[in-house]
């Protein structure tokens, strides 16, 4: 940027502004925002102070006992019928809410480091205001302050909301669902739970779910990568014959195809799965031009393993090859064509022309993108959700199908029967740490291609 | 030489009948659902392609229907999704107006825990965002309100990427002439990103129409049809009508062909914008 050659102001130490700093600069290390105040930095200071304030009254009376209950999440494990001497009568002790006990306590870890933040800034803005009253320099006023925020400062200011946002709608619910992997939060612990370190994991990896866990990994990754090339094989193909010297009116071909992608999901999905029900109109029609004699079981609970997940993947074709048709479309249309003209003059036919160039540069912009949908469809919930539920049901299965992901029974498992919710935790952080590795891979693989 | 024009011809009409055929295919199921919407139908199954008996009694029945206030769904998700639509472009444009022009020292490391974030599978923070909202006692419109803008700073990527491709020197210029870096903001940033804005802002309106998650954790538990959103509310109907209200299924289709249509019109006018967000972002690596 063309502002980074700013002068630099002289540096201070912390120790230069407290020993040589006036009463309010010295105030300022303990009660932040003084030395604002002292500088008539109203907004800035009164700000400081009252959080500081706020701070230290929400501390003593409900952040202590917040922390100090997150190390047990509550004493009481169980309901039980103790006497109460003052009263003399025996009253029933509900078990401690784990969940609100772990929330509050993480909301209490957010909010201390929070405090740390500001009190760095107030000792940041401190040493700032030392420094240019020790050089004998203008001190920005109030007014000056406020300006910044919407110049220099631009930036926090504009970020702020979507800070907070983020914080207590993204962070807090992934700090807290992490945590409850460490968790025996279950069936058998739903309301009273406490920490039981790597136990859950163990559970999923090696113990009772681990039978589940693995076939369901293997058939996640299958889908994915059927999921994925299928979609952009068949759609590179697809934009390519409606691209293709002589077919007219290429808006509305591509219209036609659009309307799949752009009915909501639900719709869709849930109708797909009536018009594929062993019932439903697809066996109807086989049935009346006779190339069946028995309705087929595509994707209910008596259909082959098989024959469901080949269904769901060609069903997840007919969702996903418009949208690979309409980005492939883009691509091809910025395509280089003097490769083609030359591969044409050598006497290459279409498909040479598709294998060698155009496919191979079509791969080279994608690749990026291939792999984000990659990871898409690994949590592809709405497809398998909506059109199979997971059926055919799998015995050897712990609450889950033949033809579920991990995502739909990382669902299974936390708003299902099983109500395990440590293991759903679980596999949230094995779903993240799979599609870090993959995002890590690409994003090495396309700084290669950067280089080479 | 008529040989190959013969033959130009063949392979023109091969790849017409290809393509009709393949249009067919992908249109055909679209083209049943409209159909079954006016079908006449209580078995809770539509087994025939073409209807035997056409009615328009669905349609008249969804909206009068007193077990499923379709109405109310529609004025709910009216107003949830406008003002998640109008909080979320502001929330969105502003993270990632800042993110592509201005420089701070928090920048980069906010976009790598923006994408670590994303990588976490959001279901995976419903139950916390359940207990969230209960303590809230935000089991309602609004709390469903609050997350969808709760996470709109992370959907930064496709307007990072536009205002990426506006030049800088726009930007150095109206420096130089003494503006703030708000007015650059609001004089050059947003008139310059309009089709930004529409794009995000249309995103941003189509969610709470499509979601039927979310919205049925979170509105599932006051047990009131009336404050359910149109996709959890036809989601919840299809449900119940597999089970036990099954001649209500041709209604269930008539719903979802009357909210499919507005959304399918909004999706075609916005597929050019996520076309170039893609390619955007593929561009780049």
């Amino acid at each position: 940027m063309f502002r980074k050659k700013k002068h630099v102001a002289p540096k201070a130490t912390y120790r230069e502004v407290w020993t040589k700093g006036s009463i309010a600069t010295k105030l300022s290390f303990i009660l932040m925002g003084s030395n604002a105040l002292a500088n008539k930095q109203w907004v800035k200071g009164i700000a400081l102070l009252l959080s500081e304030i706020i701070f230290i009254v929400w501390f003593i009376f409900s952040g202590i006992s917040a922390l100090s209950m997150l190390v047990t999440l509550g004493s009481n494990k169980s309901k039980k019928v103790v006497y109460d001497a003052s009263q003399g009568v025996y009253v029933t002790k509900q078990p401690s809410n784990s969940v609100l006990i772990l929330l509050f306590g993480i909301l209490a870890i957010i909010l201390c480091l929070a405090i740390v933040y500001l009190y760095i800034i107030n000792l940041r803005s401190t040493r700032k205001n030392y420094i240019l009253k020790r050089d004998g320099k203008h001190i920005p006023t109030n007014k000056e302050e406020i300006a910044s925020l919407f110049d220099t400062r631009l930036h926090s200011t504009l970020m702020a909301v979507p800070l907070i946002g983020i914080l207590f709608f993204t962070i807090l619910p992934t700090v807290f669902m992490i945590s409850m992997a460490f968790t025996n939060y279950d069936r058998q612990h739903p309301i009273a739970f406490s920490w039981t370190g790597f136990q859950a994991f163990g559970n999923v990896l090696s113990g009772d779910l681990a039978g589940t866990f693995f076939p369901v990994l293997g058939w996640t990754l299958v889908w994915a990568v059927m999921a994925t090339a299928t979609t952009f094989f068949f759609g590179v193909l697809l934009a390519l014959l409606i691209e293709s010297k002589g077919i007219k009116h290429k808006g509305f071909w591509r219209t036609i195809f659009i309307i799949v992608w752009a009915v909501p999901q639900f719709v869709s999905l849930l109708m797909m799965a009536q018009f594929l029900d062993y019932q439903g109109a697809l066996n109807t029609i086989l049935m009346n031009i006779g190339m069946i004699a028995h309705p087929i079981h595509f994707i209910d609970n008596q259909a082959s393993p098989l024959v469901a997940r080949i269904t769901v993947i060609i069903v997840n074709m007919w969702i996903g090859i418009p949208v690979s048709m309409l980005v492939s479309t883009a691509i091809i249309q910025n395509l280089p064509t003097d490769q083609i003209e030359a591969a044409k003059i050598d006497g290459a036919n279409a498909v040479q022309i598709f294998r060698s160039i155009t496919f191979p540069q079509i791969l080279f912009v994608m690749a990026p993108s291939l792999i984000q949908q990659f990871i898409g469809n690994i949590n592809n919930f709405n497809v398998i959700f909506l059109l199979t539920g997971g059926a055919p049901m799998n015995n050897n299965y712990n609450g889950a199908g033949s033809t579920d992901l991990l995502v739909t029974w990382l669902y299974n498992l936390t708003f299902g029967q099983e109500q395990r919710y440590n293991a759903s935790a679980v596999l949230g952080i094995l779903i993240f740490i799979i599609s870090a590795v993959f995002s890590l891979l690409a994003y090495r693989h396309t700084n290669a291609f950067k280089e080479g | 030489m008529k040989s190959y024009t013969n033959q130009k011809r063949l392979s023109l009409i091969f790849r017409y009948v290809l393509l009709i055929l393949l249009a067919i295919i992908w249109i055909l199921p679209i083209i049943w659902i409209i159909l079954a919407s006016f079908s006449y139908n209580n078995t809770g199954f539509v087994s025939t392609f073409w209807p035997e008996k056409f009615t328009l009694q669905n349609y008249v029945g969804i909206f009068t229907n007193p077990q499923y206030p379709i109405g109310n769904w529609i004025i709910n998700t009216l107003v949830v999704s406008t003002l998640s639509m109008i909080i979320s472009t502001f929330l969105t444009i502003s993270v990632a107006y800042v993110l592509s022009r201005l420089r701070f020292a928090f920048r980069k490391p906010f976009m790598q825990i923006a994408l670590v974030l994303g990588m976490f599978p959001g279901f995976m923070s419903m139950i916390a965002l359940y207990y969230i909202l209960k303590g809230l006692n935000m089991l309602n419109l609004g709390g469903l309100l609050l997350v969808y803008v709760g996470g709109a700073g992370l959907g930064f990527y496709v307007a990072k990427g536009f205002f990426d491709t506006i030049p800088r020197s726009i930007d150095e210029a109206a420096e130089i002439d003494g503006a703030t870096r708000w007015q650059i903001f609001t004089h050059i940033g947003l008139p310059l990103s309009k089709p930004m804005i529409v794009y995000t802002a249309l995103t941003a309106f189509i969610a709470p129409w499509t979601d039927f998650i979310f919205s049925g954790i979170i509105l599932s538990t006051s047990g009131n049809a009336k404050n359910y959103t149109i996709a959890y509310g036809l989601y919840n109907m299809v449900h119940n009508a597999k089970g036990n209200a099954t001649q209500y299924f041709a209604q269930f289709v008539a719903g979802c062909v009357v909210i499919a249509i507005p959304i399918t019109i909004l999706f075609i006018f916005m597929q050019k914008f996520y076309v170039n967000g893609i390619t955007a972002g593929a561009d780049k690596g």
